[in-house]
């Protein structure tokens, strides 16, 4: 009888320092939670969710905001946090719209050169200098639309992304049956 | 047991995986001879046919060009140049619907023949003196891209340097209808044979395998006949099963092996070319033609005449159809490639490009269209069709549902779209339409996931320079401050000494209670007012907001009538627009205050700005005259157009300004009429009101101030004081921002001259002297030059600014408006006041400065 006891304590002592070690040594540092919210983000820094950019959004959801406040993500990024979140996935917010992709595009004979929309781009993606024509690289645009307010004389369009044939996705409605015109 | 080679070599076959047997059809066209075409009226050459980059573009329109004549240039790896087909000139080069499922415009060279067929200078060259890289570049040189459909340029893939075990020629032609390859080997067998000579010096295979399917039989004897005196060339003669002209399907069937997923041929030791591809290379190295036609099969029951052309590149799908006697049909449809991996053409000017082997004319008879699609009924048949060995009905379910995850599990990369699902299927289902939206949504997602990742990194970058930024000014800010510290109290402690001396005697009037006790009535009598002014403020607050864009307007003419330099006014003119766009925003705050400031009885000035929205207009007006004059400069008119647009956005919000302006407007016919008061000080009391009405100075102060104007001196103080104001105005306002400070003080600047003229010499080289420190960022020897004025004019001044001097050593600029009302003031009382009113303004705009500062 207290050789078992003795024992089972033994035992539950050794394995117990066994695992307390392990813990401690082989330690998984988890990817935090904010990380993988933001990962899903669409990173155009845009602020219609009404947070100053995509991180402090992805810590408002971690700390309990909705996950339907972001349009450039659409309905996809919706449906990845509610799978991530454990929530069920609502539709994006009434008061916002899923928006096509887009791109600021300078007119830029009329600019100015006051570098406002510099200044008001969160990804660095206009390039110009005081009094010079300032120019978008489309490549690097989000489609924010944070440099569109700002500039005094109006000279920004949102363009949409032009299809290209490599970008063109098939229509089912489109392909099968499509008339060729008769001469 | 024999090795795999030796297999090989017996002339071993294998099976690939499903696989489905349609009617093949293919001998409308493979027994008729090779039809030759005349010159179309025109020819659509798009610049890129292949896939990777279109080169650069050499040639513009009206440019005549002789046959076989480089139109584009290769400018990278991924590009190969497309050629002249025939001599002529070039009409135009614009966009046109591609070949291509989407028929998105691409851009095209327009050309027209002239019928004489004039041939460029030709170089032919001798496979056995040239060096591989040679061979490589005239590939490349004559625009040859994979010919069987896919259309990768030959010259990188025929630029392996691994070693090759062997090298196989498709000649396949799996799908129904096609003969174009058939045709070639019957015709020109022994080219084909050449081409492939030069591919083998290049890659050095073990051996070459051409696989022909068995429905070819004169192709056949034609290509072995041709390899009869070659060493290692094996014509292997497979059963005609669709797809087995599939790259990985026929490698199977030839060799045994399988090209892992995701990875090249070449991996495994295999490069495998198109019979058409080995031709263009014979023709390209030894000839020295480009490859600007090729032969296409046109067929379909609705042509009287189907057979096998050559046909130019860029000939319109249109002629070929036409010179083979079509007739169309209601509902006609024409397909270019294969009737099972084509594509429905929407218009029939599309061109022939390097890569089409068919075009398909039938009727409905022939190729019915396709029936309504019914559920699936989980049969199976997909699978049991699949060469590549995936689940199609799996596929078809998560394509539906969107889910990109299982998919890739599914493997959907894999699929080859070959179209056999969708044959077997019962219920009509269109299997590969299907995968084809899902294979391109999970290529953009994968373009956005990249993006998202660019744009992070990027946005990242950008705050962290912010914040650098930011602590590199800090840490400035603070060396100066900690100099300007230094600087102060050495200068403190002198004055001190000296307002020690000039109290001794002073002391014998007043005892030094009676100075602590007059030190704190001033104070409390500084507290009464800055509740008072906080009322006010609280009060007007919501107008305070449209204030700046008042001020612009005299200042702006001021300012236009002082100089002549048209950089200047375009600046004005820029400063101008902004204020515009804020009093835009701000409109509807000044609605608010409509009513009151109308009563004020100035209806007789009514030359100024009345009408709404004049305003804005007015600023510009003087600027724009002012540069119209000087006609030549060309910045005038994007001046002109830069205020046009600014109106534009102002007039866009337009509902709310035409009130505002109106409420603008009486202020400053309040302005205007109070100048005509007291003529004398025309000058100085400008700017004084201007001052006020931006800092929603209480009335009875201003009406103190200006019923003392008829003394000259006093003038000045006025100026002084309103001069401060007006910068503090500007600091507090958000709207106002250095633009709008330095304009006020430019405003000043031009006034007060004439005003100081009036008081004391000294008081105007003071005054310059302050109003040349703009701002707060002045460089500190600068302030240093106010400070020791300050000192120098502390002997006519009492304790209490002396205190002022020490306490508030922030804003120098008010600190020396505080001096300058002590010096002007004869009347000790009025000194008091102005004191204390200057250092109330100073203790706020410390305060502000240090909200600022933190």
């Amino acid at each position: 009888m207290l050789i078992a006891l003795f024992a089972l304590t033994a035992l539950a002592l050794v394995f117990g320092a066994i695992l307390g070690y392990a813990a401690i040594r082989f330690k998984v540092e988890a990817d935090p939670l904010v990380d993988q919210i933001d990962d899903i983000l669409p990173q155009t820094q845009c602020g219609q969710c009404g947070y100053p950019g995509c991180r402090p959004y992805a810590e408002a959801i971690a700390n309990g905001d909705a996950i339907n406040k972001c349009p450039p993500g659409g309905d996809a990024a919706i449906k990845k946090l509610a799978a991530l979140m454990g929530v069920e996935a609502t539709p994006l917010d009434g008061a916002q719209t899923p928006a096509i992709k887009r791109v600021a595009y300078i007119r830029e004979d009329e600019c100015i050169g006051c570098t406002k929309c510099i200044q008001a781009c969160p990804v660095d993606a206009i390039v110009g200098a005081s009094k010079q024509m300032h120019t978008v690289i489309t490549d690097e645009c989000t489609g924010c639309d944070l440099c569109v307010e700002p500039c005094p004389v109006n000279c920004i369009d949102m363009l949409p992304v032009p299809t290209s044939v490599e970008r063109w996705k098939w229509d089912l409605k489109a392909i099968p049956v499509k008339m060729v015109e008769t001469n | 047991m024999t090795s795999l080679f030796q297999q090989i070599k017996s002339g071993m076959l294998w099976d690939f995986h499903g696989g489905i047997h349609p009617p093949a059809r293919k001998t409308q066209t493979s027994q008729k001879p090779l039809g030759r075409l005349n010159l179309p009226e025109r020819l659509f050459i798009p610049l890129r046919q292949h896939i990777g980059v279109a080169g650069k573009l050499l040639v513009q329109a009206g440019d005549y060009v002789l046959k076989g004549q480089p139109l584009t240039a290769a400018d990278n790896a991924m590009a190969v140049p497309v050629h002249a087909p025939t001599s002529g000139h070039i009409l135009a080069i614009d966009e046109h619907p591609s070949a291509h499922p989407s028929a998105l415009p691409e851009p095209m060279i327009v050309l027209v023949p002239d019928g004489l067929e004039q041939w460029r200078e030709r170089h032919p060259l001798d496979p056995e003196l040239i060096t591989r890289q040679q061979i490589l570049a005239r590939i490349q040189d004559a625009g040859i891209a994979g010919m069987g459909g896919a259309g990768f340029p030959t010259h990188i893939k025929s630029s392996a340097s691994q070693g090759v075990d062997y090298l196989i020629i498709n000649a396949a032609e799996c799908e129904p209808y096609i003969t174009a390859d058939d045709m070639l080997m019957q015709s020109e067998a022994e080219t084909i044979m050449q081409g492939i000579d030069i591919l083998c010096d290049l890659l050095s295979p073990k051996a070459v395998l051409i696989g022909i399917e068995d429905d070819k039989p004169r192709a056949i004897a034609a290509m072995q006949q041709a390899c009869a005196n070659r060493k290692d060339f094996y014509v292997r003669v497979v059963p005609a099963k669709y797809p087995s002209g599939g790259e990985k399907q026929l490698i199977q069937r030839l060799t045994s092996k399988e090209v892992p997923a995701g990875r090249r041929p070449l991996d495994i030791g295999i490069v495998m070319q198109n019979v058409g591809t080995a031709f263009a290379i014979a023709q390209a190295v030894l000839h020295d033609i480009p490859l600007i036609s090729r032969i296409v099969t046109v067929v379909g029951e609705t042509l009287s005449r189907p057979q096998n052309v050559l046909a130019l590149v860029g000939t319109p799908v249109g002629f070929l159809l036409d010179s083979c006697g079509f007739a169309a049909e209601a509902k006609q449809r024409v397909i270019m490639g294969g009737p099972m991996m084509g594509f429905t053409l929407p218009s029939l000017q599309i061109p022939i490009v390097k890569t089409s082997n068919c075009i398909i004319a039938p009727s409905n008879a022939e190729l019915p269209a396709a029936g309504p699609e019914l559920d699936c009924i989980r049969c199976g048949a997909c699978a049991e069709a699949c060469p590549a060995t995936l689940l199609p009905q799996q596929l078809l379910w998560f394509s539906k549902a969107k889910d990109h995850d299982k998919l890739k599990e599914h493997h959907l990369s894999d699929c080859i779209e070959c179209g056999a699902c969708a044959y077997v299927c019962p219920s009509e289902i269109p299997l590969v339409h299907y995968y084809r939206v899902a294979k391109a949504e999970i290529r953009e997602q994968h373009r956005d996931e990249v993006k998202a990742e660019q744009a992070k990194a990027r946005f990242e970058a950008r705050n962290e320079r912010l914040e650098r930024e930011k602590q590199e000014r800090m840490a400035k800010n603070q060396a100066l401050a900690a100099q300007r510290q230094s600087m102060l109290a050495v200068q403190q402690k002198q004055q001190i000494a000296e307002a020690a001396s000039r109290v001794e005697p002073l002391a014998e009037a007043l005892s030094k209670e009676q100075i602590i006790a007059e030190r704190e009535r001033k104070k409390a009598e500084a507290r009464a007012y800055q509740a008072a002014k906080a009322l006010t403020a609280q009060t007007d607050s919501t107008s305070s907001h449209s204030e700046p864009a008042t001020e612009v307007a005299p200042t702006t003419n001021a300012e236009v009538a002082a100089s002549a330099d048209p950089r200047q006014s375009a600046v004005a003119a820029a400063i101008a627009r902004a204020k515009a766009k804020k009093a835009a925003s701000s409109g509807e705050v000044a609605e608010t205050n409509q009513s009151p400031t109308n009563q004020s009885p100035t209806n007789n000035a009514v030359a100024e700005p009345v009408s709404p929205a004049e305003t804005a207009t007015e600023i510009p007006a003087p600027t724009a005259s002012a540069e119209s004059s000087k006609a030549s400069d060309p910045r005038a008119a994007a001046v002109a157009a830069a205020i046009a647009r600014a109106k534009a956005k102002k007039a866009a919000n337009s509902g709310e300004i035409a009130p505002a302006s109106h409420a603008e407007a009486s202020l400053s016919d309040e302005n205007h009429a109070e100048a005509n008061n007291s003529p004398a000080q025309n000058v100085a009391a400008e700017p004084v009101t201007h001052a006020e009405t931006a800092t929603e100075m209480p009335a009875p102060t201003a009406s103190a101030e200006t019923s003392k104007a008829t003394d000259p001196r006093t003038a000045a103080v006025a100026a002084a004081i309103a001069r401060a104001k007006a910068k503090k105005a500007a600091s507090i306002s958000e709207a106002a921002q250095l633009g709008t400070a330095q304009f006020v003080e430019n405003g000043v600047a031009i006034t007060a001259p004439p005003v100081a003229a009036q008081s004391r010499d000294m008081s105007a080289t003071e005054l310059k002297q302050v109003i040349s420190a703009p701002n707060e960022e002045t460089t500190a020897p600068e302030h240093t030059v106010v400070v020791d004025v300050v000192t120098a004019e502390i002997g006519t001044a009492d304790v209490v600014t002396a205190d002022v001097v020490n306490a508030e050593i922030v804003n120098a600029e008010i600190v020396t408006a505080a001096k300058s009302v002590t010096h002007a003031a004869i009347d000790p009382k009025k000194a008091a006041i102005a004191a204390a009113i200057a250092r109330a303004k100073a203790k706020k705009a410390s305060d502000q400065s240090q909200e600022k500062s933190e």
